[in-house]
């Protein structure tokens, strides 16, 4: 068992440093929408529907350059073990930001001007590392929606847990009491860009560093999921 | 350096395709530097020196010449405005809606009125996702009584069939009119609509596997 002041040497659930929990991915989980997903990573479950490309209104947001996208996260109310209240809240608004820049330079929307994709994400269940599991869902729903793609979005979070680099957090791991800093990247795997990097806490450059490696590493391996995924819906039909 | 993938596999957005100058990008797939990319799901297709991908999914993309079925949503003064399950709205104007003459300033809700659907063709895309349609043409027509099913867009070439084959086995068994267009709408109009929406959803779902048309026949109570 660990104690409040030993340094993290192993993980509560057995993991290696570089092993993400299990994954399962599912491609139109929402019939009505037009593209949808659902991805599982531990115990975090997020879902994603898109709808569109559809007439944009109020007319003055409308860009007659190209479509614009329009993101939406939320977490249900009994997605953690406190209820959360429904609704936006100052936490959602960024997440909401952050998601739309990290899948803006993976769609191509100059085809649809005037028009909008609505990208809605919902955390069914959250144990931490909802805006990644919510990113990743939403990449493999917008390919499933047909959208013309440049690249599709992987997510992970890595960080630092009582002085250990590693990847994948979860709940027990972000409130780790000897210090946790926790860093969420988004990445385009062909492109080798990241699209979205945000740190909680405090890392040194060549931590930051070591992190983005096993980052990059790990979202290879999440891209093989998501094309498994698109492939279980697609290959035979 | 070539094909990367190859012909009638599935792609994935970002997956290369191809490397070099020697292929062309067409439809469903783009370059980067000298790297052709998918950029959708489909099915890669390779004719002489283009690649174009075969979409699996994806919302109608209008083209000049397509049959469509559309509904009135807007009347201006100069003709209708049609949604056809776009993400911009299709313009019918009153020159290309009939050979009929129509006065200034007459009423246009007496040729289409609201939320009537009708068939028609796609003279021109402009840029910009400017549609037009036009009404001149064989069997172009409002469409009164009868019922919409919504199929995928890219299974509407398996429901006509080659040549219109499919289409044809279906109006003769059934006995009921079908139209179908492109935009994955199908109106259909007779006594035994049930058994006939029946069968679009089997040519739907099993689009891919061959033996189809005997399958239909035997749906539809065919000889």
């Amino acid at each position: 068992m660990v104690t409040a002041t030993n340094a993290y040497n192993k993980r509560m659930d057995g993991r290696n440093f570089d092993e993400l929990r299990e994954i399962e991915a599912k491609v139109g989980v929402v019939k009505s929408a037009d593209g949808s997903a659902m991805f599982k990573i531990g115990d975090t479950i997020a879902i994603a529907a898109v709808r569109g490309p559809r007439d944009l209104y109020p007319r003055f947001m409308q860009n007659p350059k190209g479509g614009i996208l329009r993101c939406s996260y939320n977490m249900m109310s009994f997605s953690v073990d406190e209820r959360i209240r429904p609704g936006p809240s100052r936490r959602s608004r960024e997440i909401t930001l952050v998601t739309e820049n990290a899948l803006m330079p993976a769609v191509d929307l100059s085809e649809f001007p005037n028009s909008v994709v609505d990208v809605f994400i919902e955390i069914v269940q959250a144990d931490a590392g909802t805006r990644c599991a919510g990113i990743c869902a939403a990449s493999l729903a917008l390919a499933d929606a047909g959208i013309p793609m440049r690249d599709l979005v992987c997510a992970v979070s890595v960080g630092k847990v009582g002085g250990k680099i590693l990847v994948d957090l979860n709940k027990y791991e972000e409130d780790y009491e000897d210090g946790s800093s926790d860093m969420p990247v988004a990445f385009l795997p062909r492109r080798n860009e990241i699209s979205l990097l945000q740190l909680d806490g405090g890392m040194k450059k060549e931590e930051i560093l070591n992190a983005l490696e096993l980052a990059k590493k790990s979202c290879v391996e999440i891209l093989e999921v998501q094309r498994n995924a698109l492939m279980g819906k697609y290959k035979n039909g | 350096m070539g094909l990367i993938i190859k012909e009638k596999e599935f792609v994935i957005p970002g997956d290369i395709v191809a490397e070099g100058i020697d292929y062309l990008p067409a439809g469903g797939v783009f370059r980067e530097k000298d790297k052709i990319i998918a950029g959708q799901i489909g099915i890669v297709s390779v004719d002489n020196r283009l690649i174009k991908l075969i979409p699996l999914t994806g919302i109608y993309k209008p083209k000049a010449g397509d049959v469509v079925i559309g509904q009135v949503v807007n009347i201006s003064f100069n003709g209708w405005s049609i949604d056809m399950g776009f993400s911009n709205l299709a313009l019918l104007s009153v020159r290309d809606a009939t050979s009929e003459f129509i006065e200034r300033k007459s009423d246009l809700s007496r040729y289409f009125d609201f939320d009537d659907y009708i068939v028609a063709k796609i003279s021109n895309v402009g840029k910009g996702n400017l549609i037009d349609l036009t009404m001149k043409g064989h069997g172009l027509m409002k469409l009164r009584d009868g019922m919409l099913i919504d199929v995928s867009p890219s299974k509407v070439p398996r429901i006509i069939g080659k040549q219109g084959s499919m289409i044809n086995l279906l109006k003769d068994l059934s006995k009921c009119q079908v139209h179908v267009g492109q935009n994955g709408k199908v109106w259909i109009n007779g006594d035994n609509c049930e058994k006939l929406i029946e069968a679009i959803r089997v040519i739907e779902r099993e689009s891919h596997i061959s033996g189809l048309t005997e399958k239909i026949e035997k749906l539809l109570g065919g000889r």
